[in-house]
């Protein structure tokens, strides 16, 4: 009975944090944005402007929900939850420290990575829905975007898998102890940044949104709480991605024990949800056959050959 | 690959260069003296208006926010005896400045107009009259102009001499 209460404590808990995270991260990253174009970003309500995010939710509760007449009304009201469930269902696996974990299954990592597609379903949905043609576009290459940068965000932690001999997320983090993966898959981390990056798609890789060609892409058609929930959608997605670079290739909850384990883990979190902030603070968006060749041209041999060397390297040392 | 990293780089540098941005009601702005902001109205030296309603502000204002009713005292010196400036429509562009004659409507730098509601934007002439003389300390239209006003006949201006009797040029 107990053990259920925990369970369920830890359900909430993770809820409650993440959500809360996910809407302090729009501070943040305005905040962090700022401080990057020699600005201070909103700075006036509350202590250091914090508050901006509850006066944001207010008024974006307050919108109108508008749905647009031509739309397909239920796909196109349906369409923003998909990506808030889906992304918040891909934390069940994520081990914030010894113990807290909602669900520690032997195919955690492939449950996090079909999570982090059903994403794709939010997009295309919500895109096709609208039946406005910019959306339609946004939602084409969020699509395609996320299909191909799924091929090689699965490869290119196969070499995580061969090292760790488990798929479950707590058994790669355990198998860090001497040796965080960033060291011996700095390959296979460099393309699961750049995946999770896409995956997300986030700056420089957001043209499903792409504001200046698409006027907002898939979600030009949605406002108030529905365009709230991709956005919270959109940055759940960053923090699930970031922590999951901290699990996979640093280590999640290892590090010195002067802090506990949790602090340890959020702290790696944080400083990826900051490299995303910094990407998009300083890169442009590629063109999107640029991004494609990229994906099929380079990433996808790349974490190929990733994959095989490693596991050449496994066969030959420990038999 | 390189130049992507490097621009990352250089983004992050800017963690430690200085805001540009200013904190505003807290700190100013530094104004150029020139500044175009609140229209007023000045004195000359004596004290006294130096308006002399002839209506080329009015004229050259492109957005007509100017209104002024001229009118005449009994020493013969021109007055507005209304003078109105819309500053929900002024868009500072100078102009009266530039076709007063006698420097009387000036623009200062204060740009702080701000009022809940449209209608006090509209200055009346007690609004807009100040008590100096503005950006020309000496200037005083009536001393120097050869216009005979209450107090001061024909040839009493500074640097005009006293008129000449036409009957004496006589041959």
């Amino acid at each position: 009975m107990s053990d259920t209460l925990y369970y369920l404590l830890i359900i909430v808990g993770v809820l409650v944090v993440m959500l809360t995270i996910a809407a302090l991260l729009i501070w943040y990253e305005r905040r962090m944005l700022a401080l990057w174009q020699d600005r201070y970003g909103p700075n006036r309500v509350g202590p250091f402007g914090l508050m901006q995010v509850m006066a944001d939710m207010v008024k974006i509760f307050f919108k109108e929900d508008w749905i647009a007449p031509f739309a397909d009304k239920w796909v196109f009201i349906f369409a923003p939850t998909i990506i808030v469930v889906a992304v918040l269902l891909g934390f069940a696996v994520v081990p914030f420290a010894p113990g807290i974990v909602v669900a520690d299954m032997n195919i955690g990592l492939l449950y996090f990575l079909a999570m982090s597609s059903l994403g794709a379903y939010s997009i295309l949905l919500g895109g096709i829905s609208s039946n406005n043609k910019y959306s339609l576009l946004g939602s084409l290459r969020g699509a395609a975007q996320v299909i191909s940068y799924e091929v090689f965000m699965g490869i290119s932690l196969m070499g995580v898998v061969i090292l760790s001999d488990s798929f479950s997320l707590v058994k790669i983090v355990e198998a860090q102890k001497n040796m965080w993966f960033v060291i011996p898959q700095f390959i296979g981390f460099v393309i699961f940044f750049i995946a999770g990056v896409a995956e997300t798609h986030r700056a420089p890789f957001d043209l499903p949104e792409a504001e200046s060609e698409l006027v907002a892409g898939f979600h030009s058609e949605y406002s108030g709480m529905k365009f709230g929930m991709f956005f919270v959608g959109e940055y759940l997605g960053i923090t699930l991605i970031s922590a999951m670079i901290a699990t996979f290739f640093f280590g999640g909850w290892l590090g010195p024990s002067f802090l506990p384990p949790v602090v340890w883990f959020f702290i790696k979190t944080f400083a990826f949800i900051t490299l995303f902030i910094l990407l998009r603070a300083s890169l442009p968006r590629p063109r999107y056959d640029q991004l494609m060749s990229l994906g099929w041209k380079i990433l996808l041999p790349l974490s190929l050959v990733n994959l095989l060397v490693t596991a050449a390297i496994k066969l030959a040392i420990g038999g | 690959m390189f130049s992507i990293l490097r621009s990352l780089w250089l983004t992050f540098l800017h963690t430690f260069h200085k805001r540009f941005t200013i904190q505003y009601p807290e700190e100013k702005a530094k104004l150029p003296a020139r500044w175009r902001g609140r229209i007023v109205l000045t004195r000359d030296p004596d004290g006294a208006e130096r308006c002399v309603a002839c209506y080329l502000c009015a004229a050259a204002c492109p957005v007509d926010c100017i209104s002024l009713q001229a009118a005449e005292d009994e020493t013969g010196r021109r007055y507005p005896e209304f003078f109105r400036i819309n500053f929900s429509r002024c868009i500072f562009c100078g102009f009266c400045e530039d076709a007063c004659p006698t420097y009387a409507i000036q623009l200062t730098p204060d740009f702080e107009l701000v009022e809940y509601d449209r209608q006090n934007l509209v200055y009346e002439k007690e609004n807009l009259l100040i008590s100096g003389p503005g950006k020309y300390h000496d200037y005083n239209f009536y001393r120097v102009a050869g216009y005979a006003v209450g107090g001061k006949g024909k040839g009493e201006a500074e640097r005009e001499d006293p008129p000449i009797d036409i009957h004496d040029l006589k041959p």
